[in-house]
């Protein structure tokens, strides 16, 4: 023992001390701040989405429209790649050695060790010569995935097609999608997009410090399975479908079929179409291109994005609304002379002097005078002041489905047009005009816009005599064949059942009587009620359109066909409904081939005059004529049929 | 035989038995670090669990040797092995393999001897021997020089290597040098030192001057009367002036890049989980993910899958933070704060002051990697790459532990005897 013994208990103090710093610091960082075991989990865990299978697209005997296939993405583990023989690896899969370098540098610069994408999409041919040759390329493997595949090449427009999520639906979609998905971008794929889509599963894997997997996280526990998204039962007629696009070939236009009994849309046409395969695949991106720049705009819906005056289909409205506001009835004649005068001078022309005409014979011969003097009465002489009368009318008319979106499961439709009374007001600055303003409307001219599915439900009316389910697409969703409460749902438009036969006698001539426009087009054993139109282009050739169901008793579809720059209704359009038409009933087509050969080889396309936007420009252009005929006050309107 | 029965009753059990347990527990962690739950080895020799199973026994024969060597054998040689000691040191400058930008292995056949691990002891040995000789007295400053020498002459070679982790080891022996005398006064100064060091490092020097001389304006006013009040201040200020701008250089001049950034990341001025702070940010994720309890033996993640670098050597502790949490920590420091004031009250038991002596060093060296170790693992202390005892993962480091704490076992079993 020497003097400095009590220096043990410094020594032994500061021992004690520093450790007990260690014990406290230890605790602090074990016990009482979580946020370690946060960044440790966040460390070892990986989330990997495991990708349902996209739900598959039906026709309406369930044969398939688009189904998925499988294709191969080619991955890549920068760090584990080994000298390989570059040049063939670069010939099998299609790809020069620029483009190799190029790829290798992005994985590498994005990570050594996590497996990024190399290339794209291989075809099943590629990656069956690839596969065998796989060992000899160390740090590639092969990830498959499924795209969309449309074994017709039909119905692109009314399918849409699906491609990657960008980093405002990645927002939007709070969390439900990331980088690379895919999501519906139009058409059904769009529009039933969270049932087509599936749930996503989840597998929690645990990575090293080197983001190499070492296995499931706490056994699989916290994984979940992904579940295939809902097929659909769409209400397509696979068959009609195809036989319309061939039909619509080399020309502008649409077809829109209807099954009137349940608003089921049987074919729907936009033309010229597409083949969908090209908005799929490695080369997608230049198709993409091509499309958008086509000049005929073939990306462009037509059913339900072109609008059109109806032109003089729009009788058959007039002729139902005069009907029920009482102001006209079967026995109703009025006198063409040729034409209907109005105003003081102004003087809408007719096909032809009808002398003495009936409300049948008037849709029959399509009589301008008759519904000019028929509109006269419904604004002018309906016992209220004019701009009551025409709001009254408008409502009507609206009933029809016609100035509103009618809802259909698409994205992207438009409402079409129908003018209120506050544009009249505004424009001749007072509310004192009468039917003389507006008398173009009569004939279905004028501010009116209606898209060629507007038309078809319209005949679903006539055909229902008075009422109408909202069309659509898909008719039943999922195995258990689910259908939307909407869809079931009848609308009325205002129109008492009775008043229809003596429409629909006149409709039934134009086809069915010898003097009838579309006499042409009459098919054997079914009576198709049908009415042509003309709708003036101040572009270049008038479009033309028409319109039917049938048969008369029972119907079973109801068509519009609008084929743009096509002159008559019934030259091209007409015929063309009636091969649909009896396509759909008869399955069978019962006319001469050269009859079908003539619609199918016909070449309408506008050739060399730049036809762009087709709604757009149509509308505005009627307008602005519309608006100086009305100055003008004097307005000779163009005969119609 | 008798001398035999002797040596098994005198030996201190329970510090063996303690070294035992330690070694074990670090046996199992070293396997949890180097375990891949994807090939899941029995045992196999080639891994480093493997190799320190055949550390261990070959570090408790060496240990056992030590205990029938005579104790004479350290007393008398312990110039000779210091002399070695310093050869080798310069050897390993010469023909030494680096390692980790370290020159500090001698490569015989298989095995990498490190000989600034065998430094420690040696040091300690002829510190001891020095001291304990004569008439000596630790408050004279001729004495001091020549401690301060025998100190300083491996730990400037270690630093030549440049291992800096251990030559700071060399620093603990002031502990050693107040038990036998130093004036208290050195121990205030080193961690006014500290102090002054940190301050300067995260502040500017001229804040922290400004600090100190209104400090010392107060001390003048309130001791004005007290001239040897006045006279120490005085110096203390100078003192600092000179510390700070020091520091200062070295810190700026002196200290490599890697070094610098250790610090400033202890003393929070940087903060880069990714980069320079990669390790220490895992480390005390590892440690902190652990909770109370721990998540069990082989079921770390960070363990598992490696996220900490150096994990069975210097961060073997991340492994016993996690897999046996809060609980676990608080157990191996419990033994290894057992092991410090046994060792103290073995030496202070001991007849003579050589044995004292040494025993101090043991115990400030051991003390020194606990604590700069543990202190690292969970954001305390810089990294200093110096192992844990009985648990790193390492060949040299663990014999030269053994070597060091087996040498007081032999003086404290003889302590009755006649030196």
């Amino acid at each position: 023992m020497n003097s400095f013994f009590a220096r043990k208990f410094v020594v032994q103090g500061i021992f004690i001390a520093l450790i007990a710093v260690l014990i406290t610091r230890l605790f602090y960082i074990q016990v009482i701040s979580d946020e370690y075991i946060l960044s440790a989990e966040n460390n070892v865990i990986r989330r990997l989405p495991i990708y349902p299978a996209r739900g598959v697209i039906l026709d309406r005997y369930e044969k398939i429209l688009v189904q998925n296939e499988p294709v191969y993405d080619l991955m890549i583990i920068p760090r584990e790649v080994k000298a390989f023989d570059t040049l063939e690896f670069c010939k099998l899969i299609g790809i020069d050695l620029a483009g190799f370098h190029k790829r290798f540098k992005k994985a590498r610069t994005y990570s050594p060790y996590k497996a990024s994408i190399f290339e794209k999409q291989l075809s099943v041919q590629i990656y069956g010569s690839f596969q065998e040759k796989l060992i000899n390329f160390p740090g590639f493997f092969v990830q498959n995935r499924t795209v969309r595949r449309y074994p017709d090449s039909i119905a692109a427009h009314f399918l849409g097609y699906i491609g990657e999520v960008n980093q405002k639906v990645i927002e939007k979609s709070k969390g439900f999608y990331s980088q690379g998905d895919y999501h519906g971008i139009t058409g059904i794929e769009k529009s039933y997009e969270e049932l087509l889509r599936g749930q996503r599963g989840v597998q929690n894997l645990m990575v090293d410090a080197l983001n190499r997997p070492k296995g499931n996280y706490a056994n699989g526990k916290y994984d979940t399975i992904a579940v295939s998204g809902e097929h659909m039962i769409s209400s397509l007629d696979k068959e009609l479908q195809k036989f319309g696009e061939q039909l619509m070939q080399n020309k502008i236009g649409s077809i829109v079929a209807i099954e009137p009994s349940t608003g089921e849309i049987l074919s729907f046409v936009s033309s010229p179409a597409y083949d969908p395969n090209l908005m799929v695949g490695r080369k997608r991106g230049n198709n993409y291109m091509a499309l958008l720049n086509d000049k005929y705009k073939p990306m462009f819906v037509r059913p339900i994005q072109a609008e059109y005056p109806p032109g003089s289909i729009f009788k058959v409205v007039n002729a139902l609304v005069a009907q029920q506001f009482r102001l006209i009835n079967e026995n109703t004649y009025f006198f063409c002379p040729g034409g209907y005068r109005y105003g003081r001078k102004g003087f809408m022309g007719c096909t032809h002097v009808h002398g003495s005409i009936n409300l049948k014979n008037s849709i029959t011969e399509s009589c301008n005078t008759y519904y000019g003097y028929a509109y006269s009465r419904m604004i002018d002489h309906s016992g209220m002041r004019s701009v009551n009368a025409f709001k009254r009318w408008r409502k009507a008319v609206s009933a029809f489905g016609i100035g509103t979106a009618l809802g259909i499961d698409l994205p992207g439709e438009r409402n079409g047009l129908l003018p209120t009374d506050e544009l009249y007001t505004k424009r001749f600055k007072n509310d004192q005009w009468g039917s003389a303003y507006t008398i173009s409307l009569s004939i279905g001219q004028g501010e009116l816009g209606i898209t060629p599915l507007q038309m078809a439900n319209v005949m679903a009316i006539v055909a229902n005599r008075g009422f109408f389910y909202k069309p659509h697409l898909i008719k039943a969703i999922g195995s258990k064949k689910v259908i939307k409460k909407e869809y079931l749902q009848k609308n009325n438009a205002g129109i008492d059942s009775k008043y229809f036969n003596v429409v629909i006698d006149g409709m039934s001539a134009v086809v069915n009587q010898p003097s009838g426009t579309a006499w042409y087009s009459k098919i054997e054993d079914i009576e198709m009620c049908g009415k042509t139109g003309t709708v003036q282009n101040p572009h270049g050739q008038d479009h033309s359109v028409f319109v039917a169901f049938a048969p008369r008793d029972n119907p079973k579809i109801a068509i519009a066909v609008i084929i743009e720059n096509a002159g008559f209704g019934a030259t091209w359009s007409a015929p063309i409904a009636s091969l649909m038409v009896e396509k759909y009933i008869k399955k069978t087509i019962s006319r001469p081939q050269v009859y079908v050969d003539r619609l199918l080889q016909a070449n309408l396309l506008p050739g060399a005059i730049e036809f762009s936007s087709a709604s757009k420009k149509i509308k505005s252009d009627n307008i602005s004529s519309t608006t100086n005929t009305n100055e003008k006050a004097n307005p000779v309107i163009r005969t119609n049929e | 035989m008798n001398n035999q029965r002797s040596l098994f009753f005198n030996v201190d059990w329970f510090v063996i038995l303690t070294y035992i347990v330690l070694c074990v527990i670090g046996w199992f962690n070293i396997h949890a670090a180097v375990y891949d739950p994807l090939n899941p080895t029995i045992l196999d020799l080639d891994t480093n669990y493997g190799k320190q199973l055949i550390f261990i026994i070959s570090a408790i024969i060496i240990g056992f040797a030590i205990l029938l060597l005579d104790s004479k054998f350290f007393t008398t040689f312990s110039p000779i092995f210091y002399a070695i000691t310093i050869i080798l040191l310069i050897l390993v400058l010469l023909i030494g393999r680096n390692v980790g930008g370290n020159q500090a292995w001698i490569p015989i056949g298989s095995f990498r001897l490190q000989p600034s691990e065998f430094a420690k002891f040696a040091t300690c040995l002829l510190l001891a021997r020095y001291l304990s000789s004569g008439t000596i007295k630790v408050q004279e400053i001729r004495t001091q020089l020549v401690a301060a020498f025998i100190i300083l002459l491996p730990t400037v070679l270690i630093l030549l290597q440049p291992d800096a982790g251990s030559a700071l080891t060399f620093s603990s022996l002031i502990l050693l040098l107040y038990r036998e005398g130093l004036s208290g006064y050195f121990l205030v100064i080193e961690g006014l030192s500290i102090l002054l060091f940190v301050l300067t490092v995260l502040y500017n020097k001229y804040i922290v001057l400004a600090g100190i001389i209104v400090f010392a304006g107060i001390i003048f006013y309130y001791y004005r009367k007290n001239k040897k009040m006045i006279t120490v201040t005085g110096f203390g200020v100078l003192f600092s002036i000179l510390f700070i701008f020091s520091v200062d250089y070295v810190y700026t001049q002196i200290l490599k890049p890697h070094q610098r950034n250790r610090i400033d990341l202890i003393l929070g001025k940087v903060d880069d989980p990714r980069g320079i702070g990669y390790n220490l940010n895992q480390s005390k994720i590892a440690i902190g993910s652990g909770g109370i309890w721990g998540k069990g033996y082989l079921q770390g993640t960070q363990t598992k899958y490696n996220f900490v670098p150096e994990q069975s050597t210097d961060f073997i502790f991340c492994t016993v933070g996690e897999e046996w949490g809060f609980i676990g920590c608080f157990f191996v420091i419990g033994l290894y704060l057992f092991l410090l004031i046994r060792i103290i009250n073995i030496a202070e038991r001991q007849r003579s002051s050589f044995a004292r002596i040494y025993g101090y060093g043991v115990a400030s060296i051991l003390f020194f990697h606990i604590f700069i170790n543990i202190g690292m693992t969970i954001g305390l202390i810089p990294v200093i790459g110096i192992p844990l005892p009985f648990l790193s993962y390492g060949g040299s480091s663990l014999w030269s532990f053994t070597i060091l704490l087996f040498i007081l076992l032999k003086f404290d079993s003889n302590r009755m005897g006649i030196i």
